[in-house]
């Protein structure tokens, strides 16, 4: 297992507020993660952090085993794509190209020229005159064609419609699958990239809830529809994440798996089982603060 | 649309299962190259590695083989292993389940294959 970030015990502190409280995990080699939470969770602190771009109060970091403070060698390693990257005011887009392959070692000309049109991007049209849409596109072209061994995407694509975003994951994946390298991708559109993620970090007020396998999440949670009363009983003992009713209707989502013998039971209780996707996971894990903590032990 | 994964189970166990069903109707002969688990990626937009996983899977269960250096074919005999597979599934799945239905509605055996007939004459 060849470790590219290590992070133990990781806290940011703002004068009182706690942005980031002991945090733990690491990421691998080689793998494209999902770093997943809602405004105000401490996610972009994080990648702060990973990125050298702000100091922990207190904890452990380390970036390709070393510190990545004012670390050359870890820091060309990494690319980072803000939500609202900004640029020289004189910049081109063929200036933040240029600038870009001087940085990063692994830089892609050709692979960035190609994306550019993949894109429909003026090259020599002003960066500070591109719409928010082409904006976004500027810098998932750099996190692409960069090659950097941690690429991280922060909220890559404001502006961009649903066929870019395509065009993007079309590109992401295909660029991985010949030049695998770290991917980090933080967004809200979880239901959009759920199939791309091999592994999913949730943060909720600053702290880690889930750090687990995408595929051992599939099928991880589940929703019973039916008589209130007969729900209920179903999901008695289990962790309950979700409730709603309506009348006499209730639908109540849990943690856990169900096997043939539950489906059964449902059955025979007239309860409906619905799936729950990733996207509505971690928007139930996340929506209050209360004890969710023990809900995700799996 | 047929790209849709289901929610409710792995990814990769219906990579395998879509790989078994193109065994069976044919769409991948015998001795026939698989397509490369960064194409199965890239046509249905998941983690290559998750892909990787589905493809491995049939693997171990001797369904493919790997040539190296050339890539993964179905194996001699895959489609017989499949089918008996899948009407062993078939049993369990329908056949039983029928007759313990048939059972609760007082519905004898004899009855159950008169209706049998009856549904296969209306399916002609």
């Amino acid at each position: 297992m060849n470790k590219v970030v290590e992070i133990n015990g990781l806290t940011k502190k703002y004068k009182d507020q706690i942005a980031v409280n002991n945090v733990s995990f690491m990421l691998e080699a080689n793998k494209i993660y999902g770093l997943l939470g809602r405004n105000g969770a401490g996610k972009t602190t994080i990648m702060h952090m990973i990125t050298a771009q702000a100091f922990p109060t207190s904890g452990e970091l380390k970036v390709f085993g070393e510190n990545p403070y004012e670390n050359n060698r870890v820091l060309t390693q990494l690319c980072f794509i803000k939500e609202s990257q900004k640029y020289p005011d004189n910049y081109r887009v063929i200036d933040v190209l240029d600038v870009s392959s001087t940085f990063f070692p692994n830089w892609d000309r050709e692979f960035a020229f190609a994306l550019i049109e993949d894109f429909r991007l003026p090259l020599k049209r002003r960066v500070k005159k591109l719409s928010r849409g082409m904006l976004s596109a500027v810098g998932i072209i750099v996190g692409l064609a960069s090659r950097a061994p941690v690429t991280i995407f922060d909220e890559p694509y404001l502006g961009l419609d649903a066929v870019a975003r395509g065009l993007f994951y079309d590109r992401l994946l295909d660029d991985y699958a010949e030049n695998p390298r770290t991917i980090v991708l933080s967004t809200h559109l979880i239901d959009e990239v759920s199939k791309l993620l091999e592994h999913v970090i949730v943060i909720n007020s600053g702290e880690v809830i889930l750090n687990e396998d995408a595929e051992e999440l599939r099928g991880q949670a589940s929703t019973v529809v039916g008589a209130a009363a007969k729900a209920e009983a179903f999901a008695m003992g289990r962790t309950i994440i979700h409730r709603e009713s309506m009348g006499g209707l209730a639908s109540v989502t849990f943690m856990g798996r169900l096997d043939a013998e539950d489906r059964r039971q449902a059955e025979e209780l007239g309860l409906e089982i619905a799936p729950v996707s990733l996207q509505q996971l971690v928007v139930h894990l996340t929506k209050s603060n209360h004890k969710n903590k023990e809900a995700v032990s799996l | 649309m047929s790209l849709q994964m289901d929610d409710s189970r792995p990814i990769f166990v219906q990579i395998a299962e879509r790989i078994e069903n193109d065994i069976i109707d044919g769409a991948m002969p015998e001795e026939s190259q698989v397509p490369s688990t960064n194409q199965f990626a890239a046509f249905y937009q998941i983690n290559p590695a998750t892909a990787a996983k589905g493809v491995n899977l049939l693997v171990d269960l001797g369904i493919l083989y790997k040539r190296r250096g050339i890539g993964m074919f179905v194996a001699t005999g895959a489609k017989a292993r499949l089918m008996e597979q899948r009407k062993e599934h078939f049993f369990e799945q329908y056949v039983v389940t029928m007759i313990s239905e048939a059972k609760k509605l007082g519905i004898t055996v004899d009855q159950l294959t008169d209706m049998i007939r009856r549904g296969e004459s209306r399916h002609e």
